[in-house]
């Protein structure tokens, strides 16, 4: 099967270039990710991210064909030859197809990320009916794999100022928790012309998840909030 | 070579389920700790985990700590440790609790508490009837814990290496470790890391199986930095076959399918677990469901054109329940098996799992190794906790559900531990000459343009042999033969070439280190297993079939100077309830 895919070493190379390969695959090779690390066994310099193998760490994230995906969950079959692969595009390349997620963690710790609620709690757990449970389902799956941030043109352009989807559909995960208390600090901490106004709902994001999220529609849940609670 | 040094009161290595609570304990009593990851915290292998966490809330039924203790204990196949199990089982819902407080968005009942499911080996009133005790976020528990958990962290501002590989620990001349050396891979920096406590929290290394359930980076380091550090590992004889990984592809089917309904059936459409385990069925612990499908497969009862697999079937629990309770795992059958479990089975083998043996501890986390008569006498400054840490919780055979616990319970401890003991050891210990010179060593070979084998050759042959002789049965021959043949595979493992030579982020680099610690477990694990004539939990002897407590009640160790090995008693004595004996274990 031919690839071409995306190199760069800032210790040998001044600038990227594309590396063809052409690499015969076991019948065993199902999925984009056994494919690489059959290249990777003949040149072990092709640098990438790697855990799970099942599409539940967020490692492998990066640009196939154009569209950005999980190597891991991406099926063989589907794929068009040469299968073009490049590092999630928007971010800082540290090498080949590894780029530096800074930025993206920062803007996803920028939300406080985490359940704020100072009444002590009681003995045993919280209650939360199942139906306020629902309301977290398509939130709290994200894997923080960034195909959606990456895919977002108003991330790309301001990756410091605008919070980008993932951030903001955990953003809303927290807001929509019925133990959190803390929905309108977290409401005045997007309140900003950037941080969630830069979102023109473009769908890129939604389209981009491979855990089928939704972070546009998270964010237009957002937006409701803000209206609502200025009327 | 001086090598640029920081310094902090505790380093834990790890932020999986085990470090990320231990550094929460710490971080939030106030202590500087500094967690190593190989991986952004919330991609480490917990991440994984699907099932549930269990403890005896009793939310769904009656249930006990006491009665968990025993099914924990009978699943371990009495190798366990009585008191650490006792702990373990207390501290359950303690953890939970603290777990939903933290934020974990666990399923709910209608009446708002924490919705739990039946899981195998888990039971009412001493082995009576199936109790649903594993409390679940629907069937991505480990995600959603792992997420919470990374998530408190960042509130109580934890500081994080990420992309950083530990390579070795520092002991000093009194046998103390007072710290670690590692690599920043982005950079491909090395530095010093001074403590004067360490948690190892690194997972477990189910890579050594050519099929496992773990991912990539399950490469056991701890388990190697603390052998290289002279200290033993305990029980590696004992791995888990999960009995239901997809066929050809490794990746795991939770046992909550199981608990929710799910079957086994074999080549006739025969839900065979019937015949072995007439009373828990399909949800009898581990190692005998692991055992009954090799048995079918065996003897021709398997199924598809190589009769090598047999088949889940829960498409009989209906699309809604498959679609609430187990979402996780429709989509993994759908992409890895091109079924749909609403309408087909799921071809399924059992697959290596989950390792019981580790680092020996005590229940506060400590590492504890034979010294004179003592056969478990701390290691000064060193912790080791979650799956890289033998307690011992689940001896021969952990109960599905007992590791996220076990997580919680330890790490929370641990972290208590720590803080108790940086009050009474409130400086740190001087580093010895040469701190980083054995893994200079490791890296300059790897630097240096010496033939040798490829990394990817050797760890298939290492995998292979694994799978081969130390797999569900094992007979002395076949041990004794791998026995021989891991031992050439660590030479090779440790004279491989890379072609790649360059600092930021090698690749190539870390896998040849990850293989050195991987080949050392390996071999520990065929030692001890040709060793241990007897059959026990998931150790099973074809050439001595049964469980022989005359003997072999006791924990083996296993050094890497000279592949030597030792053993220790286990623990019988409880904590405060009377001693579980060793009985004939039947589901
Ligand atoms: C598919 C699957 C499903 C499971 N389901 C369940 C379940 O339902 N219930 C249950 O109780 N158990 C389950 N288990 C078992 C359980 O998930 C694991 O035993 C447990 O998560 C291990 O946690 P840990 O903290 O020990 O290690 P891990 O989560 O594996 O984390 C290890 C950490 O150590 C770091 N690390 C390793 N080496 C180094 C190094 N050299 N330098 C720096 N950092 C390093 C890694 O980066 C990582 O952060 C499951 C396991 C698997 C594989
Ligand atoms: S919908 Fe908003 S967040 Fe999503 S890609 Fe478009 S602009 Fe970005
Ligand atoms: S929302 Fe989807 S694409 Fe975005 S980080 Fe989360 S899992 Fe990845
Ligand atoms: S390797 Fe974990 S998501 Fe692909």
């Amino acid at each position: 099967m031919k690839f071409s895919i995306y190199r760069y070493n800032p210790e040998k190379d001044e600038k990227p270039y594309m590396q063809d390969y052409d690499v015969e695959l076991q019948p065993t090779d199902r999925m984009l990710l056994d494919a690489i690390l059959r290249i990777k066994a003949l040149d072990d310099s092709l640098g990438l991210r790697k855990s799970c193998r099942e599409g539940v760490c967020g490692s492998d994230g990066m640009n196939i064909n154009g569209k950005n995906g999980l190597a891991c969950i991406t099926p063989l079959k589907d794929l068009k030859e040469p299968v073009v692969l490049r590092p999630l595009p928007g971010l800082p390349v540290i090498r080949d197809l590894i780029v530096d997620m800074s930025q993206f963690f920062k803007q996803y710790h920028s939300v406080k990320p985490y359940l704020v609620n100072d009444n002590p709690p009681p003995q045993k757990e919280r209650l939360q009916s199942p139906e306020e449970r629902e309301e977290l389902n398509g939130l709290y799956e994200c894997i923080l794999c960034a195909c959606c941030s990456t895919s977002c043109p108003s991330f790309w352009w301001n990756p410091d100022k605008f919070v980008g989807p993932a951030a903001l559909l955990q953003a809303y995960r927290f807001i929509a928790d019925t133990r959190d208390d803390a929905t309108s600090e977290r409401l005045d901490n997007l309140e900003d012309p950037y941080r969630l106004f830069r979102c023109h709902s473009i769908m890129n994001c939604a389209d981009a998840c491979p855990k089928g999220l939704n972070p546009t529609e998270a964010i237009g849940k957002i937006k409701e909030q803000m209206v609502r609670r200025m009327v | 070579m001086t090598l640029s040094r920081q310094i902090f009161d505790t380093v834990i290595v790890g932020g999986g389920g085990s470090g990320l609570r231990a550094a929460l304990q710490l971080a939030e009593a106030g202590h500087n700790v500094a967690v190593f990851s190989k991986v952004f915290p919330t991609r480490s292998h917990t991440v994984a985990a699907q099932g549930g966490i269990g403890a005896s809330l009793g939310n769904m039924q009656e249930d006990h700590w006491l009665w968990h203790m025993y099914d924990t204990i009978k699943g371990s196949d009495y190798l366990g440790d009585q008191d650490a199990i006792e702990f373990m089982c207390r501290k359950a819902a303690e953890v939970v609790y603290e777990l939903e407080h933290f934020g974990m968005p666990f399923d709910r009942n209608p009446d708002g508490t924490i919705y739990q499911r039946p899981f195998g080996g888990h039971t009412q009133n001493f082995g009576e009837r199936a109790v649903q005790r594993a409390c679940a976020a629907a069937d991505r528990t480990g995600h959603a814990m792992l997420h919470t958990l990374y998530q408190r962290n960042v509130r109580a501002r934890c500081q994080f290496f990420v992309e950083w590989m530990a390579l070795d620990l520092i002991r000093d001349y009194e046998g103390a470790v007072v710290g670690i050396v590692a690599l920043e891979m982005e950079t491909g920096e090395v530095m010093v890391f001074q403590s004067k406590a360490t948690i190892l929290a690194t997972g477990g290394a189910g890579r050594i199986y050519q099929s496992s359930t773990n991912a990539f980076i399950n490469t056991g380091d701890g388990l190697g930095m603390a052998a290289r550090a002279g200290i033993p590992l305990e029980d590696m004889e004992f791995w888990q076959f999960h009995p239901t990984g997809v066929a050809g592809a490794g990746v795991l089917i939770t046992e909550g399918v199981r608990g929710e309904g799910g079957i086994l059936l074999n080549a006739n459409g025969e839900r065979f677990m019937e015949r072995y385990a007439p009373n828990m069925k399909d949800l009898a612990s581990r190692d005998v469901v692991s055992r009954a499908m090799d048995q079918e497969i065996k003897e021709g009862r398997g199924v598809g054109p190589e009769r090598d697999h047999v088949l889940l079937k829960l498409d009989h629990l209906g699309a809604e329940i498959i679609n609430k309770r187990l979402p996780g795992i429709r989509e993994i059958a759908l992409k890895f098996a091109h079924v749909d479990p609403i309408r087909e089975p799921i071809p399924v083998v059992p697959t290596c799992h989950y390792q019981m043996g580790g680092i020996p501890t005590n229940y506060y986390g400590q590492v504890v190794v034979p010294r004179g008569a003592n056969p478990s006498e701390p290691v000064p400054g060193l912790y080791a906790i979650g799956e890289c840490a033998c307690v011992s919780v689940h001896g021969a055979n952990r109960l599905g559900t007992n590791s996220l616990l076990d997580l919680l319970v330890f790490g929370k401890s641990a972290g208590d531990h720590v803080s108790e003991w940086l009050k009474t050891h409130p400086r740190h210990r001087d580093l010895p000459r040469n701190a980083a010179e054995r893994s200079l060593e490791r890296l300059a070979r790897l630097d240096s343009t010496a033939p040798g084998e490829r990394v990817t050759d050797v760890s298939a042959d290492m995998r292979r042999t694994v799978q081969q002789h130390a797999g569900v049965f094992r007979t002395g021959t076949l041990l004794a033969e791998g026995v021989e043949k891991i031992r050439e595979v660590g030479q090779r493992a440790r004279s491989t070439t890379i072609d790649d030579k360059s600092r930021v982020f090698n690749t190539a680099r870390i896998e040849a280190l990850e293989l050195e610690n991987l080949a050392i477990v390996a071999e520990a694990t065929l030692v001890s297993a040709q060793a241990r004539e007897e059959s026990r939990g998931a150790h099973a002897r074809e050439d001595f079939k049964e469980r022989d407590d005359k003997n072999w009640l006791k924990h083996s160790l296993w050094y890497l100077d000279g592949s030597r090995l030792d053993y220790k008693p286990v623990n019988l004595q409880p904590l405060t309830v009377e001693s579980f004996e060793p009985k004939i274990r039947v589901y």
